[in-house]
């Protein structure tokens, strides 16, 4: 499997959960896991440029594919995606925990309909739970971020 | 120029790491540790008759299975955290249960190995044979059994029992609140190493409290304090069950790291969260309330019974703060107040985002619109007939409050924040089975004992500053820097804030309470205001002027009115430590060859050397905040969706610090409550078993059930801290319960009485259903 454009080994185990692999073996620690069954969406990556949970897939389910987490959308040191900084300017995170998944779906939703309407947008975003926010800064961001990128 | 960073949209300072992945969670770090899990009771209440772990300390992998006959404080109950003379018949819990298990998912036994799948995979194969025993469960059946009744406290202002009879009209309301949890994203963990060398114990928490969780530790493991590091990392959303002492794990952790010489982590899962961490909100109060013709308040009767769960460890805050909340910002000339503390089979109960708030201001706000609906009023006109005006502070309500003094407002405008929530609610919004929610609420902010801070400017002019309380999401890095930046004029930007950790501040309390701004905030600022201070004292030796004529503005202590007559913060920075050997960083300046100012010893008598200070604040009592909340809510009757069309808040927390940053507490908190009026309910069985532990039952709302609100502020400063700021961070919680149930009862003509509501209920109650 390809991680962030490096060739990354499998787990040895292959009952390894894929954020269990990212986070565990690669280290990639910014993938976070909420719930471990797939509701939350905190530990939402792109599967080939598609938001996935990892927590719902094995490790060995992503053999052959190319994996992108959040450590890999704004090259470290470098300025953030501008989705990243969207959501820092709207204010759209507070604890942060939740923060890498949504950038990734929210990733995901824009690369599909760069054009959202409002009701658009709620439903893009609502398969990530936030529990500090109230969403209302996170929309914020996603409507500043498809504007941006027009 | 000087800037004023103080109520400044300051953008925040943790951001960056946080986007990039780059935060540190207690689960992010490893460095070699040994992976654990529990076992935990299925039973709500059991005779533990037996544990084997043989055949689990034979699995792969597995390093060590602890049950409480392995520990050497496994017979000792854990500490009662809050005394109360009136808790007569408390109990708390031990590390983990060796004879009796009291709710479901009480931990039993303790699995540590080469990691979690292992771990989990020996877990399920530590037998233990437990005797079920009866359960107190519901809460109205448990409070009939005299041994359940942990506490019971009875306060009275006024005569109750004359005025109710004296008044013209009189009320008998029946109110009932349902348990909640907090549910944070990240659930919790724990990671600890022991240097056998040094003998020093180091443990990244997940907690809002790592002071106290270091004093714990420090006593149980006979080590001094200075000996054990305690640093809550990044934590993930608290909302208040992140303050307990001890959850088993945070005992567990450092014993078997201790035992096995490798570092030993935990990381809770989210089925175990919804059990093993404590939740909240369960009350039933029996109301009576007495009033005139004209709506006002005669006399208010309350007795309420209040779910403890399991054990006492919190003491009996809770109903304290209810007992405390209920009047409100109304005038209650005569209030008695009545609670019992009762034990039940489910998991322990300590505060939770609003802790005892919420149901305190149901009660008031249903009563309210009782009265508004017998007399003829409106809910506005009610409530503007029955607020305390704004030359009545300081307004003692008659009842004690959780500090341990009694309860008085500070200060506040009550009748202000409803004229401007209903200008801001605007007219009905057309449509059938629309209803309007208004509720209205105080609350007791930043209670003590105290908090401090270190600030200290470094030789590059930059500024490091620290504070013990963690952060959960609120942008302390970025407040506290505003706060600092005021006092030594600079930019936030060069101001470094850490929290949580014990090695680089070792006093205070935790993150609690709506306490941070107004406890820290307050420290933060005196810290830094004694380093100004102190570098007035050396400046003014350098640049022969008095200290007063001083002023640190632009990076510089300069002269005021003569700004260029200065030395930068970096050059006091060096000249405030003498030193022999110049290190780099400018400190030849401050060498024993280079010119004096002043003959005597280079240190002048009674000063200490560095650019830094320690500064307390410990308040003399609660600041008040204080608020309105006004919706137009649309039920579907078929369906009984709810869709919330405009939700204003107009919210007091006296002087605002960054309003960006409370208007996200705000937004966030009134989304919790709103989750918690109409979609999260812990669905216990019978058997106090937990039905819904999990994302998938549990529904907390997503971005389709939460508008964005209209926020508006009124600002009434609290003369009890320099800053004059109140607490935030639960108040958007606190009203939305009531504020529903009104809109509701509005839209579908059924009287609301519960929480928290969901389709099904409002199905069932239009159908005449109990």
């Amino acid at each position: 499997m390809r991680v962030n454009g490096v060739e990354r080994p499998l787990p040895h185990d292959p009952r390894t959960l894929l954020s269990d692999h990212l986070r565990h073996n690669l280290r990639l620690t910014g993938t976070h896991v909420g719930c471990e069954h797939g509701v939350c969406g905190c530990c939402t990556v792109l599967l080939d440029g598609r938001p996935v949970r990892s927590c719902l897939l094995l490790a060995v389910q992503a053999n052959g594919h190319e994996v992108t987490t959040i450590e890999g959308l704004a090259p470290a040191g470098g300025p953030l995606h501008p989705i990243q900084r969207a959501f820092h300017e709207a204010h759209a995170l507070q604890c942060g925990f939740c923060t890498p998944g949504f950038v990734l779906a929210v990733k995901g939703f824009l690369d599909a309909h760069p054009n959202p309407s409002d009701a658009e947008i709620d439903e893009g975003i609502s398969g990530n739970l936030c529990r500090c926010t109230g969403y209302a800064n996170i929309r914020k961001a996603v409507k500043q971020a498809a504007a941006q990128a027009r | 120029m000087s800037t004023r960073w103080f109520g400044e949209r300051v953008e925040r300072r943790e951001d960056d790491r946080l986007l990039r992945g780059a935060g540190r969670f207690t689960d992010d770090l490893h460095e070699g540790a040994l992976e654990a899990c529990f076992v935990r009771s299925p039973y709500a209440h059991a005779r533990v008759v037996s544990i084997d772990a043989t055949t689990a300390l034979k699995a792969p992998g597995v390093h060590a299975v602890y049950t409480a006959r392995d520990l050497p404080f496994g017979d000792r109950d854990l500490p009662l955290l809050i005394p109360h003379p009136a808790l007569t018949n408390g109990r708390t819990q031990r590390c983990l249960a060796g004879e009796t298990v009291r709710y479901a998912g009480e931990a039993v036994a303790f699995v540590v190995a080469d990691n979690r799948y292992l771990a989990e995979d020996a877990a399920d194969q530590v037998e233990v044979e437990y005797e079920p025993l009866p359960v107190a469960w519901p809460l109205e059946t448990a409070a009939e059994d005299p041994a359940n009744i942990a506490a019971e406290l009875a306060q009275e202002a006024g005569d109750v029992t004359a005025a109710l009879e004296q008044a013209p009209r009189r009320r008998k309301l029946r109110f009932r609140y349902e348990r909640g949890a907090a549910a944070p994203m990240e659930a919790r963990a724990t990671w600890a190493r022991w240097d056998a060398a040094e003998r020093r114990l180091t443990m990244y928490d997940s907690t809002q409290s790592p002071t106290s969780i270091r004093g714990g530790l420090a006593v149980l493991f006979g080590l001094p304090e200075s000996s054990v590091e305690v640093i809550a990392p990044d934590v993930g959303g608290g909302f208040g069950p992140k303050i307990m002492l001890f959850y088993p794990d945070e005992l567990l952790t450092p014993f078997a790291a201790m035992q096995l010489g490798r570092p030993v982590k935990w990381t809770e899962d989210r089925r175990e969260h919804f059990t093993a961490v404590n939740q909240e909100r369960a009350q039933v109060h029996e109301v009576v309330v007495g009033y005139g013709e004209d709506g006002r308040l005669h006399a208010l009767d309350v007795d309420f019974i209040h779910d403890a769960g399991a054990y006492t460890p919190y003491g009996i805050i809770l109903p304290i703060i209810t007992a405390g909340q209920i009047p409100g910002p109304y005038r209650v000339p005569n209030y008695r107040v009545r609670f019992r503390d009762v034990y039940t089979n489910a998991t322990p109960t300590s505060p939770y985002r609003g802790a005892g708030r919420p149901h305190a201001c149901f009660v008031m706000e249903r009563a309210l619109d009782t009265i508004a609906r017998d007399v003829g009023l409106t809910r506005d006109e009610v409530r503007r007939r029955n607020l305390i005006q704004p030359d009545q502070f300081p307004y003692e309500v008659g009842v004690g409050w959780q500090d341990g003094n009694r309860a008085v407002y500070d200060s506040g405008n009550f009748p202000g924040l409803l004229e401007k929530a209903l200008q801001n609610l605007g007219p009905r919004p057309p449509g059938e089975n629309v209803g309007m929610g208004l509720g209205m609420y105080v609350e007791g902010t930043g209670v003590g004992p105290y908090e401090g801070a270190h600030v200290q400017v470094l030789v590059s002019g930059k500024v490091v500053a620290s504070t013990a309380i963690p952060t959960q999401g609120q942008a302390h890095a970025t407040v506290f820097a505003q706060l600092v930046a005021d006092q030594l004029g600079v930019s936030p930007d060069d101001v470094t804030i850490t929290t949580g950790d014990t090695r680089r501040f070792q006093w205070g309390v935790g993150t609690f309470a709506s306490r941070a701004a107004v406890v820290a905030g307050n420290a933060m600022s005196v810290a830094a205001g004694m380093v100004a201070e102190k570098a007035k004292r050396i400046a003014a030796e350098h640049l022969e002027a008095d200290p007063q004529d001083l002023e640190l503005a632009s990076g510089q202590v300069r002269v005021k009115g003569a700004p260029t007559r200065g030395l930068p913060l970096a050059a006091v920075a060096v000249l405030s430590n003498p030193v022999r050997y110049a290190f780099g960083g400018g400190t030849e300046a401050a060498t024993q060859f280079t010119p004096k100012p002043r003959p005597g010893p280079p240190l002048p008598e009674g000063e200490q050397p560095g650019l830094e200070a320690t500064g307390y604040f410990s308040p003399t009592g609660s600041a008040w905040a204080s608020g309105c909340h006004a919706a137009w809510v649309r039920v579907d009757p078929k369906t009984f969706r709810l869709e919330i069309l405009r939700y204003v808040v107009v919210h007091d927390c006296g002087r605002v610090i960054n309003p960006t940053v409370l208007e996200g507490q705000i937004q966030g908190g009134v989304a919790q409550g709103i989750g918690g009026a109409f979609y999260e309910r812990l669905a216990y069985d019978e058997q106090a078993q937990l039905r819904n532990a999990s994302f998938m039952e549990f529904l907390m709302p997503y971005a389709t059930e939460v508008p964005d609100l209209v926020i508006d502020h009124q600002e009434t400063p609290s003369p009890l801290n320099p800053l004059g700021v109140k607490g935030a961070g639960e108040a958007g919680v606190i009203p939305v319960g009531a504020v529903i149930a009104s809109a509701v009862e509005e839209a579908l003509g059924v009287p609301i009485t519960e929480m928290p509501l969901s389709p099904l209920r409002l199905f069932e109650l239009s159908r005449g259903g109990s």
